[in-house]
């Protein structure tokens, strides 16, 4: 035989001319990414291995970028809206007569009435700019996507231990033993959670992922409960009721580090019940076992009580530990009580309440780290219990999602698994007290910034955002009375309050990154009619939309003005400390983006074009005395902005020397320096500051110091909620400031200072055998809601979606390969194409999130099968629920916190014949695409290959 | 699999014209001069249009040259190397036949040999392949080679050894049928095999890993139309076999019985041949849980 | 050249960890991001803005659903990309010697120089990891990114496939399963590394460590946590005791 020939093959090729790190914008996750270069254009995309966030790895959407940065969908110069709304007909103008337009539009507003200027942002990160400018402008209506996203989450979190889940904390992948992952499909810490699955796996963790679809994560999970939608709660306190009953809390973290001590006013009627019993100095007390007296609670050496009434200067008062257990250990909370509602049998719920205890206390893990508390007491360990969990929206976008985030951090408190090893662990600069956030701020004056951020965390009542007569201040209606802690806005209030002209008028609606008439609305195909809806006159109802996209999405169409942005390559952004940093729990990090290449279109950074906007309205922290303009773009804004003396965007490299650390001068070499280190800049926590940190004096300190805060801020977790109870007081009759009467049951009943579980509230106004089906969307780990269509690799893998049914369902409808279905809710009907998926709980079916798409939009031909088979959920969700027996529409979101209740939708199915043209239904006319169509092959590289 | 008119065409037409070959090679019919040129051309016709027709299946047909290098191991390039050595011995074999009246019987039966080989060849081509258990059999090369051969006597006009070739043509196609439509099953290969998730029991696909087509699927995975197989099967016995083995018995066999004959055959050969293709699984469909 | 060779000096190839993989389609998209820029034509995308789009990948991620008699379901995301066979059919059967198995490593590739895009190869292959490309013309698979794993361009560290540095959940590993002390070797002993459909004979190299054993629908069955107390008196007199202790 001859011999084995092979060719010669170069392995040593030369990959690029240069690497450019900067930071990824496929999704909100934030990772480091080297952009290879060649011949000056964009050709291949890695992770960056030194990056905090990703460390080197990449998600299919990161790896995609190039097809987003050549996507033909991409908008290429300012334009006007010149057919009617919702066509796509537009004219490119020159950006001179965009700022014109836009000039001309908001100055007469800010002159006369702010408010009548509703900005809005989507998914962008520069919340932290937006809001300031929206602050100089002066408007009460601005807010980002929080609250049809997942603000139950950050709000039950923040009021329960001064950080959440969402970006606010990860668990301690390292050293966790047992995970639990609660209603969790993707999320946005992307990259990190799969990491840490992986080395949890590597490790020899247990996973238990609670989900009533089991795919991705729930998929390698060691245990899945496919839990009955809406039911976390109760499954929650049913675990909670099983440790207590067996003891299995950690008295001393629940002494030390909570208000589980605290006394609080047992005197029925009062308008102190329920509220924390304080001395002279406003010092929360707690019983002295040892004096036998009532003192502070950050006393040293007391010996707090945890339960037994006492008096304290004539007031009866228990520690609230007490009423927790009072509470919880009740019959309503057995597992026999639960199992039905939740679906899991009340011998696995034991079984996974044992687990828990089994590796919190059993497998007590311990750093030989000494460290010292705010009090100044030394400890000599770091003692860890290995449980941590995680939750999202699955929890979080039900109308019980704050009172159930809640209850699930009240679980890993009492088990001792926050902020110590091997348990759930915040990034700066969380965490962070309610009391050290800021309060909503509504006072308007025309030609004035609004007197404080819009956003915030009510105390109490007197914070809500309120007209002398009870009617909202903001159009969105946010903290009032309907969801008092509204703490990230109502996004999806805006445009159908908007319309409705409630509580009033306004002029013009500015949005930026979101796609509101589509998939980021409930009932898409009325808000599409509200955006087009004219008055008698002829007028739009909504008079001026003006939008920034980078692409030609479904929302461009409807807008009068568009502002094209760029691409994440081609421009500065920040992510910085003062918005949603990259932090990771071991350290302080932040990043910038940088143009790696610069635009070939006509199109500008929207943060630029909005300081560029700011400086032609003169708004006062955007001009100089001169009138001139203070920042010439964003790039000179991140640099040079201060928001307290010394700390401004970027933490790294400040002061002239750049050397400073959080605080210090603008330093005018800062993004270079950036630039030279990757995009970001990161700072380790000492081992000894970086577990216990509410408490720990050392991070404090170091907090401090870094310019997260401008005092030391120690606090202890408020799983007893006062500020909660005030609220109820309220609606009880106590108080200047009550709700409406035909809100005061709704108002007791979510107010609970100690969470309890209530029915989702869709299912109480529906008759449930009508429609006994839970219907949910999950995001695709590939897509990034409805952006990552345009995306020539990524619509390959979701170009369609069927509707996954449970096995139980299949079989009860007769289902086959191939069938369609007619999937109807209170408020529509969609007809759609199903499949059969096992592992999925019996009553729910699902699809995957926004991959429908109207035709003609993301420059795709309109035959593209997002358009025709694609659909979406929304059509089916309204962001009223049906009316109650007093004829209201109430909202469908949280009464709480207002976030809207996107998985509390409930249908019923039918089998029905696959439609002639095998499109799903609803479908909508097409709009015109005003950056053409995309060309039909391609083959990306060839220039290369 | 994927029944690509340019496959069909080529080893249905390329059968034939090598099938009339072994019957000229071995001097059958006795005819001379123009007949015979006329003969030979059909042959050589079909040969090469099958053989050109084969070329539309390739995607980069620049570099076929190189297919003739791989003789050692690779069915397709021997096919190639013995269907030019084929047609040349054929060509030479046939001009000294019917132009200068020279029938070499040597030479003849060298083409005879080799044109059979070449449609072995070609059936190894398919029969090689574990792939695709319903053809990974040794009735593939022999029906091929039975296929080749009773075209070739309708073609030349040998009725009677026809209608022996169409009676194993029809029994051995029948048993092909029979064994092919177990054939994946009694391969083993299931997509518990594939998946190697067998131990957790019953697999099924959940989602196919892009929601768009792609070249396996249309390639390996073509499912499309298999419902009229059964059908079809008997219509191509009918046509291949059948009909023209009752006209060669009950008629008295003329030109234009002999082109009905043929469009039969033919027509029936393409079926047999669409269905060869169409029905066979290949064993990636089972990661797209389509057979 | 398209005899196998009768043995290869190493044995390189993945590990794929279905216990891991939570079918990201990272590996996927990586590959082909880098791929469609290096070895050979791009990875061309036919309608890819269109309705019928379909392109050329290297590796893709499929989901199963896997269901025992009385058992839960359980879904598993299984990536499958070439798997370099030891007895690899898709090599013997090339007409032009464009496919080999490389001597020194056992790479399996298309030299496109002369492939003929007959798509023979495509078809002896059992596991779908071949795909002709529809511009190009020539057959496409999984190169191991030879272009990569010995790329002196590289940083040392990143001389490993596009894929395995891309996995967020660390579910893809690279190796020599001729060196028994390698980590793939390792893994596959340790966690019972398995050939796909081992009937074909075709010896993959790659192997896939199969799921580890998931709880049942009625859950790892933890004996109950002895009660303290039922009552919230008798849970109270517990808190005293206990409390006395701290
Ligand atoms: N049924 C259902 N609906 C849901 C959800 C659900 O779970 N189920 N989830 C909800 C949630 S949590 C969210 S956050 C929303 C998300 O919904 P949206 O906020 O609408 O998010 P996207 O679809 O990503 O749209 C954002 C817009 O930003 C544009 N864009 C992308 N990059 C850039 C850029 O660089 N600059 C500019 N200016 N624009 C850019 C895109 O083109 C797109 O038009 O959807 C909500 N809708
Ligand atoms: N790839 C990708 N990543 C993204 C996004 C994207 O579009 N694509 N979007 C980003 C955005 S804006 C957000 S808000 C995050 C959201 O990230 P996720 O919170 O992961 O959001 P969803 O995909 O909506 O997943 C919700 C999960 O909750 C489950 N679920 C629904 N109801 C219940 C319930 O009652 N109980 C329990 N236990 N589970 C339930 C659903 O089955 C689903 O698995 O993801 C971010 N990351
Ligand atoms: S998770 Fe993916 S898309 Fe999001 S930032 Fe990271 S790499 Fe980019
Ligand atoms: S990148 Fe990793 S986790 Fe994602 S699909 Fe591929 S192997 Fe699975
Ligand atoms: S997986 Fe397929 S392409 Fe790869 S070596 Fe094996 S047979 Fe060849
Ligand atoms: S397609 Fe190319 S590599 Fe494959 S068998 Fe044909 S010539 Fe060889
Ligand atoms: S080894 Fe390289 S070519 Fe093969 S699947 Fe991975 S990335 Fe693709
Ligand atoms: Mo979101």
């Amino acid at each position: 035989m001859t011999k084995h020939h092979q060719p010669k093959l170069d392995t040593s090729p030369v990959v690029s001319d240069e690497i450019r790190r900067t930071t990824c914008y496929m999704c909100a996750c934030r990772c480091g990414i080297n952009v290879h270069m060649k011949n000056g254009k964009v050709k291949y995309i890695e992770g960056n291995r030194d990056h905090p966030v990703n460390k080197g790895v990449l998600c299919a959407k990161g790896s995609s970028g190039v097809m987003q940065h050549y996507a033909p969908s991409r908008l290429k110069a300012p334009m006007k809206r010149v057919g009617e709304r919702g066509e796509g007909k537009f004219e490119e103008i020159s950006w001179e007569e965009a700022f014109d337009i836009a000039v001309g539009l908001l100055k007469p507003i800010r002159e006369t009435d702010p408010k009548k200027l509703a900005f809005f942002t989507g998914r962008d990160q520069s919340q932290s700019m937006t809001g300031w400018w929206a602050q100089n402008y002066g408007t009460l209506n601005y807010a980002a996507h929080g609250g049809f996203c997942s603000v139950n989450m950050a709000a039950g979190g923040i009021y329960t231990m001064g950080g959440a889940f969402w970006e606010f904390g990860a668990p301690d992948w390292e050293r966790a033993k047992l995970f639990m992952i609660f209603g969790v499909a993707e999320d946005h810490d992307s990259n990190p959670i799969k990491m840490g699955l992986g080395k949890l796996k590597a490790n020899g963790a247990k996973i238990i992922g609670v989900n009533p679809i089991r795919t991705g994560y729930n998929a390698i999970a060691d245990e899945w409960v496919g839990i009955t939608p809406g039911t976390d709660g109760l499954f929650i306190l049913s675990l909670i009721h099983e440790l207590l009953k067996a003891g299995k809390v950690d008295l001393d973290y629940l002494i030390r580090y909570t208000n589980m001590p605290f006394l609080v006013n047992q005197v029925e009627g009062s308008d102190q019940f329920g509220l924390f019993v304080r001395d002279a100095d406003n010092n929360q007390l707690v019983w002295d076992r040892a004096t036998g007296k009532a003192v502070p609670y950050e006393t040293l050496g007391a010996k707090p009580a945890m339960s037994g009434m006492v008096e304290v200067d004539g007031v009866q008062c228990k520690p609230a530990f007490e009423l927790l257990a009072e509470k919880y250990l009740t019959d309503e909370y057995t597992p026999e009580a639960v199992e039905e509602r939740v679906g899991i049998p009340a011998d696995r719920i034991r079984s996974i309440a044992a687990d828990i205890a089994r590796v919190a206390f059993d497998e007590e893990i311990t750093l030989d780290i000494p460290w010292t508390d705010w009090k100044g007491e030394k400890h000599e360990k770091m003692i860890g219990r290995p449980v941590a969990m995680h939750a999202m929206r699955g929890i979080s976008a039900h109308s019980n999602g704050f009172q159930t985030a809640r209850a699930l951090h009240i679980l890993q408190i009492l088990v001792g698994s926050v902020e110590v090893p091997g348990g759930f662990r915040f990034k700066p600069p969380y965490p962070k007290s309610v009391e050290d956030h800021p309060k909503p701020h509504h006072d308007v004056t025309p030609n004035a910034p609004l007197n404080g951020p819009h956003l915030g965390y009510p105390r109490g009542p007197e914070d809500l955002c309120l007209e002398e007569d009870g009617s909202a201040k903001r159009i969105d209606k946010a903290f009032t009375w309907e969801n008092p802690l509204s703490a990230h806005g109502m996004m999806h209030m805006v445009i159908s309050n908007a319309h409705a002209g409630d509580p009033y008028k306004i002029d013009t609606l500015f949005m930026y990154m979101a796609n509101m008439s589509w998939n980021s609305s409930m009932n898409t195909s009325q808000v599409m009619d509200m955006l087009r809806d004219k008055d008698e006159d002829g007028n739009y109802v909504i008079p001026n939309i003006i939008y920034s996209d980078a692409y030609s999405s479904e929302m461009v169409a409807f807008a009068d003005l568009i502002l094209p942005d760029t691409t994440y390559l081609e421009r500065h952004d920040c992510i910085s400390l003062l918005d949603r940093p990259i932090c990771e729990a071991d350290g302080l990090a932040d990043s910038i983006r940088w143009p790696v290449v610069e635009p070939d279109r006509d199109v500008r950074g929207f943060q630029s074009v909005l300081i560029e906007l700011g400086a032609r309205l003169g708004l006062p922290a955007m001009v100089n005395e001169d009138g001139s303009a203070k920042f010439k773009d964003y790039a000179d804004y991140i640099v040079n902005h201060e928001r307290r003396p010394g700390v401004g965007p970027l933490a790294g490299w400040r002061g002239k020397d750049g050397e400073g650390k959080g605080r210090g001068e603008p330093n005018p070499e800062q993004l270079d320096r950036y630039i030279e280190n990757g995009g970001f800049w990161q700072e380790h926590i000492q081992p000894e500051n970086a577990f216990y940190k509410p408490w720990n004096k050392g991070y404090q300190e170091w907090a401090v110091e870094r310019g997260i805060f401008d005092k030391e801020s120690p606090y202890v977790f408020t799983v007893y909620q006062e500020i909660i109870q005030k609220f109820r007081l309220a609606a009880e009759g106590h108080g200047d400031i009550q709700p409406p009467e035909h809100l005061r049951e709704q108002v007791k009943m979510a107010m609970e200072p100690l969470p309890s579980w209530y029915e989702p509230f869709e299912q109480t106004t529906i008759n449930k055998d009508e429609y006994p089906i839970h219907a949910l969307t999950q995001r695709p780990m590939a897509m990034y809601h409805s952006w990552g269509t345009q995306n020539a690799w990524l619509r390959q893998i979701h170009g369609r979606n069927p509707l996954y049914v449970s096995g139980e369902i299949w079989a009860e409808h007769g289902f086959s390969e191939g069938d369609w279905a007619q999937v109807t809710s209170p408020n529509g009907s969609i007809t759609v194409p199903v499949v059969l998926m096992e592992a999925l709980n019996a009553k729910t079916v699902w699809t995957w999130n926004a991959i429908g798409k109207r035709k003609g939009a993301w420059a795709l031909q309109e035959d593209a099968p997002e358009t025709t088979e694609g659909f979406l959920l929304n059509h089916l969700i309204s962001e009223l629920l049906p009316p109650k027996k007093d004829g209201q529409r109430w909202s469908n979101s949280d009464p709480v916190t207002g976030q809207a209740a996107w998985f509390d939708l409930r249908v019923k199915i039918k089998r029905v014949n696959a439609p002639a043209d095998l499109q799903t239904n609803p479908s909508f006319a097409a709009q015109e695409s005003p950056v053409g169509k995309g060309p039909k092959d391609i083959a990306f590289g060839e220039e290369w290959t | 699999m994927h029944p690509a008119p340019s496959v069909i065409i080529f080893s249905t037409i390329s059968g034939l014209g090598f099938g009339l070959m072994l019957f000229l090679g071995l001097g059958l019919p006795d005819v001379n001069g123009w007949v015979a040129a006329v003969f030979a051309t059909v042959a050589l016709g079909l040969a090469v249009i099958g053989l050109l027709a084969s070329t539309f299946h390739l995607g980069n047909p620049k570099n076929a040259i190189y297919a003739f290098s791989q003789w050692k191991t690779s069915w397709l390039s021997r096919e190639g190397i013995v269907s030019i050595l084929t047609l040349g011995t054929f060509f030479i074999y046939a001009t000294l036949w019917a132009f200068m009246d020279m029938r070499i019987p040597a030479l003849g039966y060298l083409a005879s040999a080799l044109a059979m080989t070449t449609v072995f060849t070609t059936s190894m081509i398919y029969a090689q392949l574990k792939s695709v258990p319903r053809w990974n059999t040794a009735v593939t090369p022999l029906l091929f080679l039975l296929y080749a051969a009773a075209g070739g006597a309708l073609l030349s006009n040998q009725m009677t050894v026809a209608l022996i070739l169409l009676g194993l043509v029809f029994a051995f196609q029948s048993l092909a049928w029979m064994q092919g439509d177990t054939a994946l099953t009694r391969s083993g290969s299931s997509i518990e095999t594939a998946t190697g998730l067998g131990g957790l029991g019953k697999v099924r696909l959940l989602e196919k890993p892009h929601s768009g087509k792609n070249y396996l699927l249309q390639e390996m995975v073509y499912v499309v139309g298999r419902k009229h197989a059964a059908k079809l099967r008997v219509l191509s016995l009918l046509l291949v076999a059948l009909l023209p083995a009752l006209l060669i018995l009950l008629t008295e066999v003329n030109h234009v019985i002999v082109a009905v004959i043929m469009l039969s055959h033919i027509i029936g050969l393409f079926a047999q041949r669409w269905l060869f293709f169409a029905q066979a699984e290949h064993v990636v469909g089972l990661y797209y849980d389509a057979r | 050249m398209t005899q196998l060779p009768t043995s290869t000096e190493k044995k390189l190839g993945l590990v794929i960890d279905l216990d891991t993989c939570v079918g990201c389609h990272a590996c996927e998209i990586s590959c082909k991001g880098w791929n469609t820029v290096e070895y050979g034509a791009p990875l061309s995308d036919m309608d890819a803005y269109g309705g019928d789009p379909s392109g050329t990948f290297l590796n893709r991620v499929h989901t199963f659903e896997a269901k025992a008699e009385g058992c839960a379901s359980q879904t598993v995301h299984f990536p499958k990309s070439c798997l370099h066979c030891e007895d690899a059919p898709c090599v013997p059967v090339c007409p032009t010697g464009a496919s080999y198995k490389r001597e020194e490593d056992g790479i399996v590739l298309v030299n496109e120089d002369k492939c003929m895009g007959c798509g023979l190869c495509a078809w002896a292959c059992p596991y779908g990891a071949r795909e002709l490309d529809q511009m190009a013309g020539v057959m496409k698979k999984c190169t191991l990114c030879v272009d990569r794993i010995y790329n002196d361009n590289l940083p040392e560290e990143d001389r490993i496939p596009s894929c395995v540095r891309t996995c967020p959940a660390g579910a893809r590993h690279f190796g020599d399963f001729a060196d028994p002390e390698s980590n793939v070797s390792k893994l596959v002993a340790e966690r019972g590394g398995m050939d796909l459909m081992p009937e074909q004979g075709t010896k993959p190299v790659n192997k896939y460590l199969p799921p580890r054993p998931k709880a049942d629908v009625n859950g790892t069955q933890m004996p109950a946590l002895e009660a303290q107390s039922e009552e919230i008196t008798g849970f109270l007199g517990w808190l005293d005791r206990t409390l006395e202790k701290i």
